[in-house]
């Protein structure tokens, strides 16, 4: 037996300059920031506010820079994607050889929806369901720590593919028999199951631990039907990753067994049913997208109301409708494989079943639409993307609906259409969902704005972008062309792939404009500081608190007496010309930082590692760490700290200072 | 400045829509060269309109809205807590559940009138041609059981018969898919599918994989010729029993992972390889034997 297992020297890929030098560059990057960061003297402010803090406010933030950085990622795959088409024309080979174009396929869907969107829905609901809920953290805070480190390691494995061995060649969902030992004998599909593994138990911790806080842990007076639209939407989110995600990971088990083990789950022989695996990856796949969507319908929800100065339209129906399609998403599956020939009656039931989702996702829309109706319009950044998102989305979501008729399905399936359709919703609602978010609640989260005009530039780049990508792909998809294409033999689809490629250039211009703009918000910070806490005239109760909000976040826990409890509040501030009564302050109890979840995710690291690789004494050493961090963890004598009630004072008097009676002046359009 | 980012969204969205209506080109889904793709093809335009009926006002509303509404030069009321209305509701449920209910109508009937299963009914009563399909890595083979001839990369059918496929892989899953004709179906090891398809205008229609199936996934397209029956049977009789044989050997040299440039003819083909194949009687074809891009399984070396 060897000592490293599987690995030795070939596994570096030292004949392929892309993935080389790739590496070299994010490898070199990633130490600069490490000893640039040392070198300042940060170290000790990093591991002591940041890794181990327990804080859901900073466990957002992690998680969003870590989806920022894997969204980029993803779109380097993608650039490379659309420019190898572009280059593989007319016999044509481009200059990425197939081998690697399908690792970079198959790490682009991975990586956009596993670390890409998901911890930025992730994170944008840690930092703000439970200020909106009105309560000082989650149910389990250590457990979110160590969530997001997990899901860290999720990421990092897969990145790591990049300069040791090789990732999936088999697309993002790695359907058998592809998948198997037999067609895939390389470490690429083993990185794939241990990074979604490893990340999965992350994400599933997250589920539970914003399930219970939204059940359990609500200010007082806060009925469910007096919870803001957003802390709705996450509980149908954080409920489906809860019935969900289990079904994800045992049929990634039964594929490890399968390739580990000898097992025939999904194998072509000894009766194992490859088809199995498609239909319980889609049993967790459909849920999926609701599970990255509904946030974003909630952020948009909270953006019409606040930006059209008026409560939501329909707050009831809205709540009914994000419940009816979290129930219907769990129901629609097949649509993925109309194809298999399940024949008539079960194809029309679920192609029945998908178009019936479209009722609640109209309902939405028509509700965002009269919730401008009579209310004064800021087109404000974060309303630019709630407006692009409309105008894009009931088009991705006609085009689903079109999917989703099994005779037009037989002509579209794995078609461009299919991938144009799928990002139009994914790039049209989540990502334009989460930079909406982003745009709204940074303010809250680091006290001041983002620069306006970089913002609009971002979005109309962005916008455009999307629509010269992506229009193009529909067109091509009717024209017969099918996805995940190394080159193209097929003339009539050139001019097409061309205008996308064209396209990815006008979308780098947007992320780049991104990029700038937090680059000069960041610089600009003093004229764009926010002091009061409240920049957008909000209405929910995340709004109450300073910019950035204390650890405790609430010096009192405010009473609830209805819907938009912030903006009641306010209104009657505004009425008494005074804010309410300085409450009496009381210390308040925190939960401790722990490093827990950083060494536990620091040992799974090595144990994916070692189990990718096959080094078994590793794995076994690795797994005794993680679990005696946990018995630690478990044995620890404290676990909270409080603050003293002339602290809290000093912070709240400070937020009232800067709420004085010409703020309440200024606010609202009829004050 | 204020109102020139609505009008610009505006036209954004119609941008967005204008090529997805006008993608007619004359060799797309839409141009049908036979009745299965002319039935998807109505199905198809049907639904969308029915759907553009609601989605074009719907833009058009959520845009009118807020230029109508916006802040700095307000046209409307302002109505601070406008926040319910029984009737609006009435309408923003019905609108979605009508529509719906509407196209549950035509999916039903059309899932159950176009399912690939389903035997084509043809004018003239001719018995279909049965056509036997294995996706290979990374290569297509049909068999012409009837007439004891099978070919590589290249299908030929006589125009206004119908042709019923059964189909099979080799070893990893394959869509089989010539747009033109209309349905896709996926091929699996140990399982046949089936596929009832016909060429009413004679043409050469690209036919291609669309399940990716590995490396070599790129190159697996071929032509489908479609000629009169005439000449569909003067081009068996060219060919049968002339040339290399499809045996058991044969066969197993089609196994070996790589690509085909060029098209093969087989004069005869042994009978009940097809099924030996489905029925795993011929063990599953071989994957790569080592991991990381092993150059005798790339693509860039084929046979």
């Amino acid at each position: 037996m060897k000592l490293l297992g599987k690995l030795d020297w070939s596994a570096i890929p030292l004949d392929q300059p892309i993935p080389l030098i790739a590496s070299a560059v994010a490898g070199g990057a990633v130490v600069a920031v490490l000893v640039y960061a040392w070198a300042k003297g940060w170290w000790p402010y990093i591991w002591h506010e940041w890794i181990t803090s327990v804080d859901h406010k900073r466990i957002g933030v992690m998680y969003i820079i870590l989806a920022a950085l894997m969204l980029l990622r993803g779109f380097a795959d993608a650039v490379m994607m659309r420019s190898q088409q572009a280059l593989a024309l007319h016999g044509a080979q481009g200059y990425l050889p197939p081998e690697h174009y399908d690792q970079v396929f198959s790490a682009h869907g991975t990586i956009m929806i596993f670390f890409g969107g998901m911890p930025f829905v992730i994170g944008l609901m840690n930092y703000v369901v439970p200020l909106q809920l009105g309560v000082r953290d989650v149910a389990f805070p250590t457990w979110n720590n160590t969530g997001f480190w997990l899901t860290a390691t999720g990421a990092l494995l897969v990145n790591l593919s990049l300069a040791v061995g090789e990732f999936a060649r088999t697309g993002w969902l790695p359907y058998p028999p592809l998948s198997e030992l037999a067609y895939s004998p390389g470490v690429g599909v083993d990185y794939y199951l241990w990074a979604l593994q490893i990340s999965g138990v992350g994400t599933l911790s997250t589920g539970i631990n914003l399930v219970t806080t939204i059940l359990k842990m609500r200010a007082p007076g806060m009925s469910y039907l007096r919870m803001p639209i957003f802390c709705w939407t996450s509980l149908a989110s954080n409920l489906l990753i809860v019935a969900a995600f289990p079904i994800l990971t045992a049929t990634l088990a039964m594929l490890t067994l399968d390739r580990y083990m000898g097992f025939h789950f999904f194998t072509n022989d000894a009766g194992g049913n490859p088809m199995m695996f498609v239909n319980l990856i889609w049993a967790w796949g459909h849920p999926e997208v609701y599970i990255l969507i509904l946030p974003c319908f909630g952020i948009f929800s909270e953006i019409f109301s606040t930006f059209s100065s008026k409560p939501l339209f329909g707050y009831r129906s809205m709540v009914m409708a994000t419940m009816f399609i979290c129930i219907v998403s769990f129901l629609v599956w097949l649509h993925h494989f109309f194809t298999m020939g399940a024949g008539g009656d079960v194809n029309a039931a679920f192609g029945i079943a998908t178009s019936i989702i479209a009722v609640g996702t109209g309902v939405k829309v028509y509700n965002w639409i009269f919730t401008m109706y009579g209310g004064r319009v800021r087109l404000s950044v974060p309303m630019l993307w709630a407006l692009g998102f409309v105008a894009t989305f009931v088009i991705g979501g006609m085009t689903g609906v079109m999917l989703a008729v099994p005779p037009a399905d037989f002509i579209l399936h794995n078609s461009l259409f299919l991938v144009a359709h799928f990002h139009n919703v994914i790039i049209g609602g989540v990502i334009f969902g989460c930079f909406a978010g982003y745009e709204y609640w940074f303010p809250k989260a680091f006290g001041f704005r983002l620069h306006e005009g970089w913002g609009r530039i971002a979005f109309w780049l962005t916008l455009l972008g999307f629509i010269a990508t992506f229009m193009p792909l529909y067109i091509v998809g009717m024209e017969g062309m099918t996805r995940r294409l190394q080159h193209v033999d097929n003339p009539l689809w050139d001019p097409w792939i061309l205008l996308a490629g064209f396209g990815t250039i006008i979308i780098f211009l947007g992320v780049a404009s991104q990029i700038v703009q937090l680059v000069v918000s960041i610089r600009m910070r003093e004229q764009l500081r926010d002091v009061t806490g409240d920049p957008w005239d909000g209405r929910t109760l995340e709004w109450v608190t300073p910019s950035p909000p204390p650890t405790f976040n609430f010096p009192v826990l405010h009473d609830v007496h209805g819907e938009d409890a912030y903006w009641g509040m306010k209104r009657a501030a505004i009425a008494q010309e005074r804010l309410y009564e300085e409450p009496d302050y009381k210390p308040i109890e925190m939960p401790r930082n722990s490093p827990t979840g950083f060494i536990t995710a620091f040992f799974a690291s090595i144990m994916g590692f070692s189990l990718i690789w096959h080094i078994w004494w590793l794995v076994a050493l690795a797994f005794v760490g993680a679990y005696a961090t946990f018995v630690v963890f478990a044995w620890r004598d404290e676990d909270e700290y409080e603050i003293p009630a002339e602290e809290v004072a000093r912070i709240d008097r400070e937020r009232r200072a800067a709420r004085g009676p010409e703020w309440l002046a200024s606010m609202g359009p009829q004050a | 400045m204020k109102g020139f980012p609505l009008k610009l969204m505006g036209f954004a969205a119609a941008a967005a829509l204008l090529p997805a209506l006008s993608a007619c080109s004359h060799q797309g889904i839409l141009d049908s060269a036979g009745p299965v793709s002319a039935g998807e093809r109505t199905i198809l335009l049907n639904s969308t309109v029915i759907m553009l009926a609601i989605v074009i006002p719907t833009i058009v509303a959520a845009l009118g809205f807020a230029w109508w509404y916006r802040a700095d030069r307000p046209k409307g009321r302002y109505r601070p807590d406008w926040a319910y209305s029984g009737r609006v509701e009435l309408v923003v449920w019905s609108i979605p559940i009508l529509v719906i209910l509407f196209l549950a109508g035509v999916i039903w009937v059309g899932s159950h009138q176009l399912d690939p299963y389903t035997p084509l009914e043809s004018e003239k009563r001719t018995r279909p041609l049965e056509v036997q399909v294995v996706s290979l890595d990374w290569k297509w083979l049909f068999i012409y059981p009837e007439q004891g001839v099978a070919t590589v990369n290249m299908l030929v059918l006589p125009t206004g018969v119908p042709v019923h496929f059964s189909l099979t892989s080799a070893s990893v899953m394959n869509v089989f898919f010539v747009h033109r004709l209309g349905s896709m179906i996926y091929t699996m090891n140990g399982m046949v599918s089936q596929l009832n398809l016909q060429a009413d205008k004679p043409g050469d229609y690209y036919g291609q994989s669309a399940q990716f199936s590995g490396d070599g996934f790129s190159d697996m397209n071929f032509v489908t010729h479609a000629v009169p029956p005439t000449q569909f049977n003067a081009w068996i009789a060219a060919h049968k029993g002339k040339g290399p044989a499809l045996d058991e050997a044969a066969y197993a040299q089609l196994s070996k992972q790589g690509v085909v440039k060029q098209p093969i003819i087989f004069g005869t083909a042994a009978p009940g390889l097809f099924d030996r194949i489905a029925q795993q009687k011929i063990a599953p074809q071989p994957g790569p034997q080592e991991g990381r891009p092993e150059p005798q399984v790339s693509p860039r070396t084929a046979q």
